[in-house]
């Protein structure tokens, strides 16, 4: 490893550490014993298969929506909407699962997945194109649609879309059909694979292509971007594109995959997790993956904490909240390691408030 | 009485690659004033940077008031009387000059903010000094000129006994510079001292007592305006003669390049700044735009360019109507541009020399094809660039934001000149370039020419234009007041057009 990558690491690494060792302390003040309560954490999340799979299925999301936050914030945007786009993503793929039968598997599945990254894309589009054309900005735009959205699919599984089977009163659609379910392979679900596919794709797109390139340079100095040709505002508009898909993608890989069907309420918070794994992987998309792990990791094996070593499940949380507070404030952690700040490893994901 | 007031004892300092500083000693004593030269990448900025805190030398002492300090940032320097106005102003654009100024200094009254005695003792010390400057006006409604006041106000309001200018002449108009030169001479009176740094020599020969000169990180010479002269000061800098005219045939102009008809351009507070203005550049000359800075060249500049819109009027390039084009289609029919403000517009800090060497021809075969960069070639390219263009760094993969100031900008003459072009848009081609840079530039500025480029030069320095236009067009208030012939066009002439004396 560089010495550069290295560094990048650095401050994501010692803020879980610090996250965990502050938790540990949590712990003994409950009373309880860290050591079993951490040793039966990575038990619950790792310990057999069923613990990977519940981990890896807890993964996939965030992963999802790690990249939505990370994508975007290489335009220089602030993708707050992942929870809404999240949410269209799982109705609109649930809505082609379960509203179309009689199709082979590889027709149906792709093509619940791509109804479900076309709603996303719409919705992040939105945000996108009233940024480029109107100067609206999306911090505010996402989170007003991400209410919008949140009403229009309790609605959508309320009424048209509604599961009318025996005396079902939750607001929810039908199953899937069989031929758009997402299968597991082993203990590995085929929805964390394509994120982790999808991860990659998005390092290789930012990095490698044309349009990777239009990105970033939009995302570092937009007055530059525009000198060099670059459409800035459709850049701008297509980037929100792009993230809104990458977040309902995680959407419905949860519809298809995991619940086999759009549920009112489950989903909920979940978009908002992604800011949470874009910030600790200094939004790097392949940072994003290890990320969402170690998060799916805590999420996945809280319950047998709090069974084996009596934590309450919340601490879980509470780590998360400590880790996300030291990557965000990462003065604290160069000075407890006595790093001197180089400006390369700067990462300003406040760079877009304030200036239109 | 302190004896010095602030010196540099064998101040070395090592960036990844470069020794920017090795062994540096240097003196300021008390009414003085050091000017620092040398090549581009000496390691100007960074001396003064190390005694204003803001980088920890690696070897050597910092001596401020005769006393050795370990200075932690620049907030501990400007606590001990340093002040430093740094080539890009530290200021915040939407608020008034006096709340700049105060800005973490703020008088109280009553825990609360206390404008009128702020505003109190910035009139006395810009009356005092000769820095006039409206209090309240807005600092984002200001031409440079006036935010470079605020920013010595600002190290003045806070007592700063010693002030560090790096390059402050290079964004000025000669009259500003000029008025800058008598501030600065007006304060040594008082017992400040001065460290000053530019490229251009006349200033240093007018102003500086001491002179020190920096090579490749080191001290190569120290000397006084009263034993130097400009072509040895030059030589002590690039360790060569330099020519300081630039040699040129008569040009033979071909066919209209450049066809520009009645445009009218609004600036960006919406006020018409280029006020119908016509113009012709051909093929094979070069057409110098000479004006006192704000009377319209940058909404010229940038409306040929496709930066800005025009409101109407006509542009063709070479024959096709690109009025309000894209910068891209405007690019596509042979345009290369300097940009004037090559921090905003000319590269993108964070990326590597190799990204902003292809910045505005990344789309094109050979960088990429079908939406993917080909980054071998990419290097290459940058690598050739920066061969030619003696661009000082250790490679083309580091970051545009650790070249020093001059060397951003050979990157991207460097750029705009690898590749044949019918039409050369140059804003201040050599701003913040040393001497023996400039000669290089201006020789394929005009090799540009000769291989029949149309030359569009945009120069705050009447002796470039002078020296290099074959024709030269005066801009006053938005109108071409006249366009003269390279061989009438003297220095006297081109002033009183420049003042809008047209008779
Ligand atoms: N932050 C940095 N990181 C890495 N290298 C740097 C950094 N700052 C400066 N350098 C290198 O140190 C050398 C000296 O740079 P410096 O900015 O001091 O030059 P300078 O004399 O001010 O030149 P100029 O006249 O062009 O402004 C250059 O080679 C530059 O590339
Ligand atoms: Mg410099």
């Amino acid at each position: 490893m560089s010495r550069s990558t290295l560094r990048s690491v650095a401050v994501p690494l010692a803020a879980v550490i610090l996250g965990l060792l502050i938790g540990a302390l949590l712990i003994v003040s409950q009373g309880a014993s860290p050591v079993t309560a951490y040793s039966s954490l990575i038990q619950g999340g790792l310990g057999d298969g069923d613990a990977l799979l519940r981990t890896l299925q807890k993964a996939t999301p965030l992963i999802f929506g790690g990249l939505a936050v990370a994508f975007a914030f290489k335009a220089g945007l602030f993708n707050i909407g992942g929870q809404g786009q999240l949410l269209v993503g799982a109705v609109f793929a649930a809505a082609v699962g379960f509203g179309v039968d009689g199709l082979p598997t590889f027709i149906h599945l792709p093509a619940a997945l791509i109804a479900g990254a076309l709603a996303g894309a719409i919705w992040g589009g939105i945000a996108g194109a009233l940024k480029a054309t109107t100067g609206a900005h999306e911090v505010i735009v996402t989170i007003m649609l991400n209410f919008v959205a949140g009403n229009l699919t309790d609605w959508l599984s309320a009424n048209p879309w509604k599961d009318n089977s025996g005396n079902n009163i939750v607001a929810r659609t039908p199953l899937v059909e069989d031929s758009a379910t997402i299968p597991t392979l082993g203990a590995v679900p085929v929805g964390f694979l394509l994120a982790v596919i999808t991860a990659i794709g998005c390092w290789m797109i930012l990095e490698r292509s044309t349009y990777g390139f239009e990105v970033r340079s939009v995302g570092q100095n937009r007055n530059a971007a525009h000198y060099a040709g670059i459409k800035v505002g459709w850049t701008m508009a297509s980037t929100m594109a792009v993230a809104g898909t990458l977040a309902a993608l995680g959407g419905a890989v949860e519809s298809l995959g995991v619940d086999g069907r759009f549920e009112a309420g489950v989903n909920v918070g979940l978009g908002f997790e992604g800011i949470t794994i874009a910030l600790l992987a200094r939004a790097n998309p392949l940072g994003v993956i290890p990320a969402a792990l170690l998060v799916g990791l805590m999420e996945a094996g809280a319950s047998r904490m709090q069974f084996k070593a009596g934590v309450a499940p919340e601490l879980i949380d509470v780590i998360q909240a400590l880790i996300l507070f030291f990557v965000a404030a990462p003065m604290i952690v160069r000075w407890l390691l006595r790093m001197r700040q180089g400006d390369s490893e700067q990462l300003r994901l406040g760079a877009g408030w304030g200036n239109s | 009485m302190t004896d010095l007031l602030l010196a540099a004892r064998n101040v070395t300092k090592q960036f990844p690659g470069v020794l920017a500083n090795d062994d540096v000693s240097v003196e300021l004593k008390p009414g003085r004033i050091l000017a620092l030269l040398g090549e581009n990448g000496a390691g100007k900025s960074t001396l003064v940077n190390v005694l204003f805190g803001m980088y920890r030398p690696d070897g050597g002492q910092i001596i401020i008031k005769d006393e050795v300090v370990d200075l932690r940032g620049p907030d501990d320097a400007i606590s001990r009387g340093i002040g430093m106005v740094h080539q890009h102003f530290q200021l915040v654009p939407p608020m008034r000059v006096v709340e700049n100024i105060v800005l973490g200094a703020e008088p109280t009254k009553r825990g609360l903010v206390d404008l009128d005695e702020a505003r109190l003792r910035v009139v006395e010390l810009s009356t005092k000094y000769g820095l006039e400057v409206d209090p309240d006006a807005l600092v984002e409604d200001l031409p440079v000129g006036m935010q470079q006041r605020v920013e010595i106000l600002k190290a003045l309001y806070r007592n700063a006994d010693v002030l560090i200018l790096d390059e402050p002449t290079g964004v000025l108009t000669p009259q500003e510079a000029d008025h800058l030169l008598r501030v600065l001479r007006g304060l040594t009176e008082t017992g400040v001292g001065i460290v000053f740094i530019t490229h251009k020599l006349r200033e240093v020969l007018a102003i500086a007592d001491d002179i020190v000169v920096l090579r490749e990180g080191r001290v190569v010479g120290t000397t006084t305006p009263d034993q130097a002269t400009e072509s040895g000061l030059a030589e002590m800098m690039v360790g060569r003669s330099v020519v300081l005219r630039v040699e040129k045939q008569a040009a033979q102009p071909g066919d209209v390049v450049l066809q520009v008809d009645d445009l009218k351009v609004n600036d960006d507070r919406g006020q018409l700044a280029v006020d119908g203005v016509s113009l012709q550049v051909r093929a094979g000359e070069i057409v110098g735009v000479a004006g006192v800075e704000g009377n319209g060249q940058r909404e010229l500049v940038e409306a040929i360019t496709g930066l800005r819109h025009a409101s109407s009027g006509a542009m063709a390039i070479g024959g096709k109507p690109l009025t309000n084009s894209s910068t891209r289609q405007i690019a596509a029919n042979g345009v290369g541009h300097i940009p004037e403000d090559r921090e905003k517009h000319g590269i993108i800090a964070a990326y590597s020399l190799a990204e902003n060497s292809v910045l505005n021809r990344y789309h094109r075969t050979p960088f990429s094809s079908r939406g993917i960069m080909h980054r071998e070639v990419i290097y290459e390219h940058a690598q050739s660039v920066v061969e030619e263009f003696d661009v000082r760094t250790p490679s083309v993969t580091v970051a545009a934001s650790s070249l020093s100031g001059g060397n951003k900008q050979k990157l991207i003459v460097g750029r705009e000149f690898s590749e044949n072009i019918k039409l050369l848009v140059a804003a201040q081609p050599t701003r913040g370039i040393d001497i023996g840079a400039i000669e290089f530039i201006h020789r394929r500025i005009v090799e540009q020419r000769d291989k029949g480029a149309a030359v569009l030069l945009v120069s705050a320095e009447l002796d470039e234009i002078l020296s290099l236009a074959d024709r030269v067009a005066v801009l006053y208030d938005g109108k071409l007041v006249d366009v003269l012939d390279a061989n009438v066009a003297t220095r006297e002439r081109v002033g009183l057009l420049m003042a809008g004396i047209t008779d």
